[in-house]
């Protein structure tokens, strides 16, 4: 579990980035504690508002000299839109940083990044903490439509390797991240792949990393209540280290999860061998 | 908070770091009345990256059965107008883990620690209660009747005096003595005293109110119940008016001796020293806070203080003084 801070954070900018915002939080002594894939999350109103419940965000940036920390937020519902229309000076509930984030390798690592939609949003501090390292890293990055893909601009500043990918073929190639996932493994000779995006596609790109038989690190985007681990309404069933199953919190236990481990193939079930669900009357 | 002070008759102005804010529980005398809620705050140990827990009166856990569940599938949350709707069903390791793994680490930080337990037949109950006698740090058993994420709603205990009888009668004969036993009523019944009467004949030594109400919400997207389980558990602030009636119902009946007087621990909606006091003066002898937590996990110590400031304000230097002052003038009118 990360060690979190809970502070009043100044919005210092708030800027439009196709589909999505990016919210830029003044938070002292947070962005020395994120490493990517950490998460904050937000209170939407104040003490009084009808919402109840705060929103969780990856980290995009976090940077120690400015004392800033950036997400990216997408206007899904009343409390983003809420959030997104936080005025330059407003003062957000922030606890940050929460979860955990990315393994990062001891040495240098070939690693495709693979982000789908605002998913992509963690992969660009990963992407330079791979290279600072001494890796390689290579981004395929798509989304439904042009508008709604994050960070290509960014990719590129950190690597040539970028593939861009539109379902609706209104930006680079037509299709889904996962369709040339394997032959940009091949490509850039990737010994890891690290995703961010909606579970199907998390799924299926964790399905194609275990055909090829490498790594593949995935940070979920689960509908959490607290976001700091006391609520348990954000379990996925994931297979633990003495191969037993359990449903685990995305908020603590993840967001980011070997994909290999997660039972993608049972979410919204309880499987039958999961500790716990004879108990509820669901047997093999 | 200056809109909110307003004196009461001609009561003296007391300094509100002079209030006494102990509150009592079973035998003990607790530092202050506040509790978390049980399902709210887990085992604690997340909940201590925002609030030290010994200054809490106590920390109620998460419901713990005897055996490991997994618990409802998901989605097991959706956001309500001032609410929200769970069906985690009662996840967790069992007994065996908890008293292993979770109490020694809670009786480390100085927790008091209020055990909510339950079962889905008697033996579980009391099974899961006699593990409790002895364990470090635990200062309460609070039983659950009234869980609502099983499976039949029909069986939940607390809908039904007899049953409500028996599973507190079973647990306070194998309880430790010193252990208070407060039972968790649900609003979902007819007559909310009748329960509170049976438990308390029962040996209940206090009351828990109340639990989550059932209710359901439909995502317009899959056209279906927006959580895995169908119905849910609606907390929060839209919860609160029936949680205050129903402290105040069963606290009008202790007075009007019709129940046996025990302490109520109210909850239900609190996320302001405001709530907190108004639950006192329906009757509550302590105050739990749940799903705000959930929105401001620092939020115990924030109520704490603005509940500190309110009862000076109205000239109340204990806070055992508020509790139930909202009958004097009636007592009967709502009971």
């Amino acid at each position: 579990m990360a060690n979190p801070l809970q502070l009043r954070a100044e919005v210092l900018a708030n800027r439009s980035e196709g589909a999505y915002h990016r919210l830029v939080l003044r938070a002292p002594g947070v962005p020395e504690r994120v490493r990517p894939g950490h998460f904050a999350t937000l209170a939407v109103g104040g003490e009084s508002s009808a919402l109840l419940l705060r929103r969780a965000f990856s980290i995009h940036r976090a940077d120690p000299v400015e004392g800033t920390v950036e997400l990216v937020l997408a206007a899904h519902g009343a409390g983003t839109r809420e959030l997104v229309a936080s005025p330059v000076g407003a003062e957000l509930d922030l606890i940050a940083p929460l979860g955990t984030p990315f393994p990062l390798p001891d040495g240098p690592v070939s690693a495709l990044l693979v982000g789908d939609g605002y998913g992509s949003a963690p992969l660009f501090a990963l992407g330079a903490e791979l290279l600072r390292r001494g890796g390689q890293v290579g981004f395929i990055l798509g989304a439904a439509t042009a508008d709604r893909l994050y960070g290509v601009d960014q990719a590129r500043a950190l690597t040539p390797d970028v593939l861009v990918l539109t379902e609706d073929g209104s930006l680079g190639l037509t299709g889904r991240v996962t369709d040339p996932l394997a032959q940009a493994v091949e490509a850039i000779d990737a010994t890891v792949v690290h995703a961010g995006g909606p579970m199907p596609t998390l799924a299926g790109v964790s399905a194609i990393a275990a055909e090829l038989g490498i790594r593949v690190h995935t940070s979920v985007e689960a509908e959490m209540a607290c976001g700091v681990g006391i609520c348990m309404s954000c379990v996925l069933p994931v297979v633990g280290e003495d191969g037993r199953s359990r449903f685990v919190r995305s908020c603590t236990d993840g967001p980011v999860f070997d994909g290999a481990r997660v039972r993608w193939a049972d979410l919204g079930t309880v499987p039958a061998d999961l500790e716990g669900a004879a108990a509820m009357g669901v047997h093999g | 908070m200056s809109g909110d002070a307003r004196m009461v008759g001609d009561a003296p102005v007391i300094a509100a770091e002079d209030v006494d804010l102990s509150a009592p529980l079973g035998p003990l005398t607790l530092p202050n009345p506040l509790s978390t809620a049980s399902g709210c705050a887990g085992y604690g140990r997340e909940l201590a990256r925002f609030v030290p827990l010994d200054q809490l009166g106590t920390v109620t856990t998460k419901t713990i059965m005897p055996y490991p569940r997994s618990g409802e599938a998901a989605p097991r949350m959706a956001e309500t107008p001032s609410g929200m709707l769970n069906a985690i069903g009662l996840q967790g390791s069992g007994i065996e883990a908890f008293v292993r793994q979770e109490l020694p680490w809670l009786a480390e930080r100085g927790a008091r620690v209020l055990v909510s337990i339950a079962g889905e037949r008697l033996e579980e109950f009391t099974e899961t209660a006699e593990r409790l006698n002895g364990q470090p740090g635990v200062v309460g058993i609070e039983v659950n009747i009234s869980g609502p994420n099983v499976a039949d709603r029909g069986l939940v205990f607390a809908c039904n005096p007899a049953t409500s009888y028996d599973v507190v009668r079973a647990v306070r004969a194998v309880a430790d003595p010193q252990l208070p036993v407060y039972a968790k009523l649900t609003p979902d019944v007819t007559s909310i005293t009748e329960i509170a009467a049976a438990c308390v004949h029962a040996g209940a030594d206090g009351l828990s109110m109340i639990n989550t109400a059932l209710g359901l919400a439909i995502d317009l997207d899959t056209l279906r119940p927006a959580l895995a389980a169908g119905a849910g558990g609606l907390s929060g602030p839209a919860l609160r008016p029936i949680a205050v009636r129903c402290v105040y119902q069963v606290h009008a009946a202790m007075l009007a001796g019709r129940i046996p007087q025990v302490p109520i621990l109210g909850m239900g909606g609190i996320r302001n020293g405001r709530d907190a006091l108004e639950f006192t003066l329906a009757g509550a002898a302590g105050v739990a806070v749940g799903t705000a937590l959930f929105q401001d996990p620092a939020a115990p110590l924030r109520i704490l203080a603005e509940l500190r400031e309110l009862l000076a304000a109205r000239g109340l230097a204990k806070y055992t003084d508020a509790v139930g002052l909202a009958h004097r003038a009636d007592s009967q009118r709502t009971s």
